[in-house]
């Protein structure tokens, strides 16, 4: 065990994952000398040379672009995109070539390509820096989107994207990205387990459901309304596409009350998926309506307004409210 | 038609051989048939103010950098070493002409005469942009890199198709040129013919790559590919910019298609006040870039013609100090957003779905104020 942050734990994950596998490399734009704006890939350029860390030219689409070409040809690319929203120049080669080239192919051509992207905001930065574009993926077909709240996930998980035959959008949470952690780096994985969801604190009152940035917030929101007698279960969903639902489902049914939170707007959002996929699923065991706690559905707003924007520990349990058809909830939407 | 173009060899030196230029380092005016005619009227008065504007714009910098590291503004793009490139280009256009920026352009902002207060707005995180790019013929500034490129495009279509007068122009970086929106871009343009001028500033680095990972050559020569005008000038030479600029701005305006203008110069700054500078770049390239301040040599071209430096020096500092006393003022009388603020002109017209959000939040605020608790 060490004690790593979610950075550290991306970095030395990269690292294993290059070591293990030569075909690994990495690609994007900064990764080499400056490490990425983000320092994940520091000093892996300087161990592994110049074809193994690729800092590429300025152009997203050409990166994903390139990297379904060395895909073809054999290599596990793991491309950068230096925040989330940057990957839309990309979108095209993305959701058009490579989520479909293995249907196209009839299953002959697979690209193990792992694309992280840094999402979410709280960082206070400008426009473009903080957005949460999960939705867009996870409705794109022949896609799996994943993403990790901790360092062990974010080193896990990490490994399990790179060594998983399809292509994966692995999401991190960039606001979590100096918390500290124990990591297990000897940990062999199931390969299978990328795409559990984990139940992070046992309760029998509701089941709140977060990722990647809002876990924390989750686990803080039931700790306080634990002091209100409201015992709540938390479930981390780590894979957005495809969902685990059996988890899910479990969970629902044993509480009979679901709150759902995630930075990236309302409408038509992973929430909307996974509420619609839960009635169906649980309906008889339902006491309150799905609740979604969830960013406006505005352009992600100036640093000085993100505060409102993005869920947080009173608005989670607003929602919990509720979900529990409790008065005094303040939002006041229908339940 | 055969082109050819010379060899290009990345590691013989830039200089003026590889560059169009007006005045060198050292302040000597040489003759540049190119250039001359289009600068032919500016004479001691005029270059002083050009001086003071390139002066404005280095105050301008230092006190952004200055607020960010205050905590007033969340972020910062330096463009010290870059005042040249865009004090002459933006001293060259008409007032109609429209510009389509990325981030950097604070020089040419300030050339539009935008305000203090609008200039800093966006950077302090207080509003996704500043100014209504219709009041200062001058579209708000852009992050994602070249995507303003063929805004410029379809814009100078228009113009085009109107019949107008004015042309557009565009600046962007020496990495965004690897962008697939800056070469539809040029193929807009040159399709139909468009008056607009593509400003690349080379200033040698995108964050911390290198202008060799995006090309090979010269960038100018990869624009000529596209059938387009090309000026490749000295970009920390003031005069040369200028001269390229009106000259590409000529003949964009006579119906002859889109132009090229590659200014090299250099970003002796950090890329933000995010970035460390020190873990790619080398300080000998640093020094090499200080001799050839886009200042020192108009001063000491002046000099040469008698005019009274001191003077110069004393009213470009009672200028930027003003201008320095404006921004620190926008800043302290800058208000917060609101929370209406969050909602606002998402849409141009009333959003039933939005209308509710924006309810039901402010009722939730509201039952705060009510309970006399609560962390809002
Ligand atoms: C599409 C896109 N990708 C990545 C970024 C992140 N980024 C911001 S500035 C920059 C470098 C830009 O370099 P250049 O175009 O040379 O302009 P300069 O900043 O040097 O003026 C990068 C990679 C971005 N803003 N947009």
């Amino acid at each position: 065990m060490k004690t790593l942050t979610f950075s550290q734990a991306l970095n030395t994950s990269l690292r294993s994952a290059m070591e293990h596998d030569s075909k690994v490399v990495l690609m994007g734009e900064d990764i080499g000398k400056l490490g990425g704006v983000f320092r994940i890939t520091d000093g892996l350029q300087k161990d592994f040379g110049q074809h193994r860390v690729i800092d590429t030219p300025l152009a997203e689409s050409g990166i994903v672009g390139t990297a379904i070409g060395l895909a073809f040809r054999g290599y596990r690319p793991v491309v950068e995109i230096q925040f989330d929203g940057f990957v839309y120049p990309a979108f095209d080669q993305i959701v058009s070539q490579l989520a479909k080239m293995h249907f196209r192919s009839r299953g002959n051509v697979k690209l193990p390509v792992t694309i992280r992207i840094p999402f979410g905001g709280g960082i206070g930065s400008p426009e473009h820096h903080s957005e949460s574009p999960e939705a867009y993926f996870a409705h794109t077909a022949g896609l799996r989107v994943v993403s990790p709240s901790n360092p062990q996930d974010a080193y896990t998980m990490l490994q399990q994207a790179i060594a998983d035959d399809d292509p994966v959008i692995f999401l991190e949470p960039k606001r979590r990205y100096h918390v500290r952690g124990e990591v297990d780096t000897d940990l062999v994985p199931d390969p299978g387990s990328l795409y559990n969801a984990q139940v992070v604190r046992e309760g029998a009152d509701l089941t709140l459901i977060a990722y990647g940035p809002l876990v924390k917030t989750a686990m803080d929101a039931a700790a306080a309304a634990q002091d209100e007698g409201i015992d709540i279960e938390v479930i981390d969903l780590r894979s957005i596409e495809p969902v685990d639902f059996v988890t899910l489902s479990a969970s629902v049914r044993k509480t009979g009350r679901v709150v759902i939170a995630h930075e990236a707007s309302k409408f038509g959002g992973i929430g909307a998926e996974l509420a619609a996929s839960l009635t169906e699923r649980c309906f008889d065991h339902l006491d309150h309506a799905p609740v979604r706690v969830t960013g406006f559905d505005i352009p992600y707003p100036p640093s000085k307004l993100e505060h409102h924007h993005l869920p947080d520990l009173d608005r989670i349990l607003d929602g919990v409210d509720r979900a529990m058809r409790r008065t005094g909830d303040l939002l006041g939407e229908e339940g | 038609m055969l082109t050819v173009s010379p060899t290009f060899d990345p590691k013989a030196p830039e200089g003026p051989d590889t560059y169009l230029q007006v005045i060198s380092p050292d302040g000597t005016r040489h003759p540049c048939p190119e250039l001359d005619e289009w600068v032919g009227d500016i004479d001691v008065p005029a270059l002083e103010k050009l001086y003071i504007d390139m002066a404005c714009i280095r105050r301008l910098d230092a006190e952004g950098t200055a607020l960010q590291r205050q905590g007033e503004l969340g972020l910062w793009a330096p463009l010290l070493g870059q005042e040249a490139a865009q004090i002459g280009s933006g001293r060259a256009l008409e007032n109609d002409d429209f510009i389509f920026p990325s981030y950097r352009e604070h020089g040419v902002a300030y050339c539009r005469g935008v305000n203090p207060h609008d200039l800093l707005r966006m950077w302090r995180g207080a509003a996704p942009s500043g100014w209504n790019p219709y009041e200062v013929n001058m579209a708000n500034q852009q992050i994602v890199i070249g995507a303003q490129t063929l805004h410029a495009a379809g814009y100078a279509m228009g113009l085009k198709f109107d019949g107008s007068a004015a042309a557009a122009i565009t600046y962007f970086g020496d990495g965004a040129t690897s962008q697939g929106d800056v070469s539809e871009a040029m193929v807009f343009a040159a399709s139909y013919q468009a008056p607009l001028v593509f400003f690349c500033q080379n200033n040698h680095w995108a964050i911390s790559e290198p202008v060799a990972r995006q090309t090979t050559g010269h960038i100018a020569d990869r624009a000529a590919g596209f059938g387009l005008a090309t000026w490749r000038v000295d970009g920390n030479d003031v005069l040369a910019v200028m001269a390229a600029t009106r000259a590409a701005l000529a003949h964009v305006r006579t119906g002859s298609g889109p132009a090229f203008i590659e200014a090299v110069t250099y970003r002796m700054g950090a890329h933000t006040t995010a970035d460390d500078p020190t873990r790619y770049r080398d300080a000998l390239e640093l020094e090499e870039w200080a001799a050839k301040d886009p200042l020192d040599r108009v001063a000491a071209h002046l000099d040469s013609l008698g005019a009274d430096l001191g003077e110069l020096k004393k009213r470009s500092e009672s200028a930027a100090d003003e201008l320095a006393a404006g921004l620190r003022e926008a800043i302290t009388t800058m208000p917060d957003p609101t929370v209406d603020d969050l909602f606002a002109h998402v849409y141009s017209h009333p959003h039933q779905g939005l209308e509710e959000q924006r309810e039901n939040y402010s009722n939730y605020l509201a039952g705060f104020a009510v309970q006399g608790q609560g962390t809002k």
